[in-house]
C-alpha cells in the first residue's frame, strides 16, 4: 500500500473524530463552513511580507482543536505530510529576493526569508483550519450544509456516494494487489502491463458494483431524487459563533495586535 | 500539482472559485438533463475507483521508478465531459477536505487545473477528435497520450499562472514554467499510456461499456463565438484583477518589478495599452490607499515589519507602479482566457437549445 493508501485509512479516523460530541460538533455545519471561509480569506489577504499580523489568527484553529477535543499531535502530523509543495515553491523566495529589509544585530534579514516565513505561516493556518473543520463536522454534515446552501444536488449526491464507496473500492484494490504480490514472490514492483490489467479488472468490478447499487436503490423505492437528512438549524448559538469570530477576524486583519503588543512591551522596557 | 492556499491571493482564489462553481452548476444541470438514473451510482462508484486505482503503485516503463495513475481521462472517456467533470471535482473536494491536498480556497484553482482541462479541453477537443467512434487500439494509444499530455500541460500552466499572478511566491514566470512543464510532460506521457492500457482492456472485455460512451456527441464548439467570448471576458476580468492588484501594492507588481526589472515590463502591445488605459480609468482608488503604515513617516520605529514598509526599495519601485499593475492585469487576463472558454461554450449551448 502506498502513501495514498495510508492516507485513505485516515478517512476512517477523521470520521470517528467527527462523530464526537462537543458543543462545536453540535453547531450547524453551515456556521462552521462560513466562519472558516472568512478565516481563510482574511489570512490570505495579507501582503506577502506580513508575519506578525498573522500570528493572532492561530487563535481560530487552536480554538477549534481544543474546544472540539481533537488530537493536536495527529493533526500536526497530517499538516507535515502535505507541506512539501508550499515549501518547495516558497524556498525560492530567499534565493530570489535578497533585498535586506532590516538587521537583527549584525545579521541582515532579507525580504525573501520574511516572505518565506509568511508562506509557511499561511500554510499552517489554512491547512490546520481546514482539517479541524472536517474533524468537527464530518463529510456527511458538510454535504448536508452544501445541499442546504444551494450547491447543485448532483454534486452533493456525488460527494456522498464517493465518500460511501471509497472504503469498499480501496479495500478491493488492496486485496487485488496483495493477491498479486503473494503470487509473484521475487518481483516486488508491479510492472506496467500487470497494472493496466489489474486496474482494468478493478474498473469492471466497479461497473458491476454500480449496477448492483442501482438495483438495490430501486428495490428501496429510488425515484431519481436523493434526500439529504437535515439535522440542525441556525439558531442563537450559530449566530453568536459566526458574529464573534467575524468581528475578531476583522480586528486581526486591520489591527496588528502583535505589533501593538511588541511596541507596548519595548516601550515599557525603555 | 495541487495548488496551495498559502501561495494564493484572495483575488485569484476567489475568481477561480466563481468560475469552477459556475462550471459545477452547469455540469450538474447537464447531467440532470440527461436524466439517466443509472448514472448516479455509477458516477459515485467511479469516483471511488479513482482513489482505489491511485493506491496501486507500478513501475514506469523505461525508468524503473514507480508512480500511480491520475485517472481523469479514463473518467472522461467513460462518462463524457459533464459527468466526469463533476466526479473529478468531487474527488478533488475530498482530497482537499481529508488530506488537505491543496486547500479549501485553492479548490477552485485545482478544479480548473485538473478537472476543466481534462474534461472540457483534452477530452472533447483532442481525444474525441483523434479517436472518433472507432475501436482502433493504435488510435486509442495516440489519442490518449496526446490528450493526456495536453491536459496536464494546461493544468501545470494553470498552476504557474495562478501562482505568479497571486504574487506570494517570488518564482519568476519563465523559470516556473520551465520547471513545471517538462515534469508534467513526462507525467502526461505515463498517464496517456495508463489510460490507453486500461481502456483497451475494457474494450476487449466489455466493449458495450465503451460503445455507449463513444456514441455521445462531443461538445459543439464554434470558433467564432468562442474567440469573441474569450476576448470579452479576458478584458473584463483582467481589469477587475488589476484593480485588486492596484489596491494591494505589495503583491504582484512588486514581485514583477523584482523578477523582471523595468525594461522588460515596458514592452508595449495593443492589448497591453488597452489594459493600461482601462486600468487607469477604472482604478479610482489611489494605489497606496490600503497601506497605512508605510505612508506614516513616524511608523519606522522598532520592529522589522514596519521597516519592511519603509524600506528604500519601495521608493525606487514607486514610479513604475502603473506598468506593474497593468502587467498584473495582463497576467490575470490570460489566466481568465480559460474562464472565458467556458463562457463561449455556455453561449453556444444556449443557442443550440433555443
Amino acid at each position: 500500500m502506498n502513501k495514498l493508501g495510508e492516507n485513505l485509512v485516515d478517512i476512517g479516523y477523521m470520521d470517528t473524530l467527527a462523530a464526537g460530541d462537543s458543543p462545536l460538533h453540535r453547531l450547524d455545519p453551515r456556521a462552521k463552513i462560513f466562519t472558516t471561509f472568512l478565516f481563510l480569506v482574511a489570512v490570505v489577504s495579507f501582503n506577502k511580507y506580513e508575519v506578525s499580523a498573522l500570528v493572532p489568527f492561530f487563535l481560530y484553529p487552536v480554538f477549534l482543536i481544543f474546544a472540539g477535543e481533537l488530537p493536536a499531535g495527529y493533526l500536526a502530523g497530517k499538516i507535515l505530510v502535505v507541506a512539501p509543495f508550499a515549501i518547495l515553491v516558497g524556498i525560492f523566495n530567499p534565493v530570489l529576493d535578497r533585498q535586506i529589509l532590516f538587521h537583527i544585530g549584525s545579521l541582515g534579514i532579507s525580504g525573501g526569508w520574511i516572505s518565506f516565513l509568511s508562506i509557511l505561516m499561511r500554510f499552517v493556518l489554512t491547512v490546520s483550519a481546514a482539517l479541524a473543520l472536517l474533524s468537527i463536522t464530518g463529510i456527511n454534515s458538510i454535504c448536508e450544509a452544501l445541499a442546504r446552501s444551494g450547491v447543485p444536488r448532483p454534486f452533493v449526491v456525488q460527494l456522498l456516494f464517493l465518500n460511501r464507496y471509497i472504503f469498499s473500492l480501496t479495500g478491493e484494490s488492496e486485496r487485488m494487489s496483495r493477491a498479486r504480490s503473494l503470487r509473484s514472490c521475487s518481483h516486488k514492483a508491479m510492472n506496467f502491463g500487470i497494472f493496466t490489467q489489474i486496474a482494468g479488472h478493478l474498473l469492471l468490478r466497479t461497473f458491476d458494483r454500480a449496477e448492483r447499487v442501482y438495483q438495490a436503490m430501486l428495490c428501496r423505492g429510488f425515484d431519481g431524487h436523493i434526500r439529504v437528512v437535515r439535522y440542525s438549524r441556525i439558531g442563537r448559538r450559530e449566530i453568536a459563533f459566526m458574529l464573534v469570530w467575524a468581528v475578531l477576524f476583522v480586528v486581526f486583519r486591520f489591527v496588528n495586535i502583535s505589533l501593538i503588543l511588541g511596541q507596548t512591551v519595548t516601550g515599557l522596557l525603555k | 500539482m495541487h495548488m496551495a492556499d498559502a501561495l494564493l491571493s484572495p483575488a485569484v482564489g476567489g475568481a477561480m472559485w466563481v468560475v469552477s462553481g459556475g462550471l459545477v452548476a452547469y455540469s450538474a444541470k447537464k447531467v440532470r438533463e440527461e436524466a439517466d438514473d443509472r448514472k448516479i451510482p455509477l458516477m459515485g462508484v467511479l469516483g471511488a475507483f479513482i482513489f482505489a486505482a491511485q493506491m496501486i503503485n507500478f513501475t514506469i516503463p523505461g525508468t524503473g521508478s514507480s508512480g500511480h495513475m491520475g485517472g481523469g481521462m479514463i473518467l472522461a472517456i467513460l462518462l463524457g465531459p459533464y459527468a466526469s467533470f463533476l466526479v473529478l471535482a468531487s474527488v478533488l473536494t475530498v482530497q482537499a477536505l481529508f488530506f488537505a491536498d491543496g486547500g479549501l480556497l485553492a479548490l477552485g484553482c485545482n478544479i480548473i487545473n485538473m478537472g476543466f482541462f481534462t474534461s472540457f479541453v483534452a477530452y472533447p477537443l483532442i481525444y474525441k477528435k483523434i479517436m472518433g467512434c472507432g475501436h482502433d487500439k493504435k488510435r486509442l494509444l495516440l489519442a490518449a497520450t496526446v490528450a493526456g499530455v495536453v491536459g496536464l500541460q494546461f493544468g501545470a500552466f494553470g498552476v504557474v499562472l495562478e501562482t505568479v499572478s497571486s504574487g506570494i511566491s517570488e518564482l519568476p514566470f519563465k523559470a516556473f514554467v520551465l520547471l513545471m512543464l517538462p515534469i508534467h510532460l513526462a507525467i502526461g506521457l505515463v498517464e496517456g499510456l495508463v489510460t490507453s492500457g486500461v481502456v483497451s482492456f475494457v474494450m476487449a472485455a466489455r466493449p458495450e461499456i465503451l460503445t455507449a460512451a463513444a456514441e455521445r456527441t462531443p461538445l459543439g464548439v464554434s470558433v467564432k463565438s468562442a474567440v469573441l467570448g474569450i476576448a470579452a471576458a479576458a478584458v473584463l476580468i483582467g481589469v477587475a484583477l488589476s484593480w485588486f492588484a492596484s489596491a494591494n501594492p505589495d503583491g504582484l507588481e512588486w514581485a514583477m518589478l523584482r523578477t523582471y526589472g523595468k525594461e522588460e515590463l515596458e514592452t508595449k502591445g495593443k492589448v497591453h495599452d488597452l489594459l493600461a488605459s482601462l486600468q487607469k480609468k477604472t482604478a479610482f482608488l489611489p494605489d497606496y490607499d490600503f497601506k497605512k503604515v508605510g505612508t506614516d513617516p513616524e511608523a519606522g520605529t522598532n520592529t522589522g515589519e514596519v521597516k519592511v514598509e519603509a524600506a528604500p526599495v519601495r521608493k525606487a519601485a514607486w514610479p513604475a507602479v502603473d506598468v506593474g499593475t497593468s502587467v498584473a492585469g495582463l497576467v490575470g487576463g490570460s489566466l481568465t482566457l480559460v474562464m472565458a472558454l467556458l463562457a463561449g461554450f455556455g453561449l453556444k449551448r444556449r443557442k443550440v437549445a433555443s
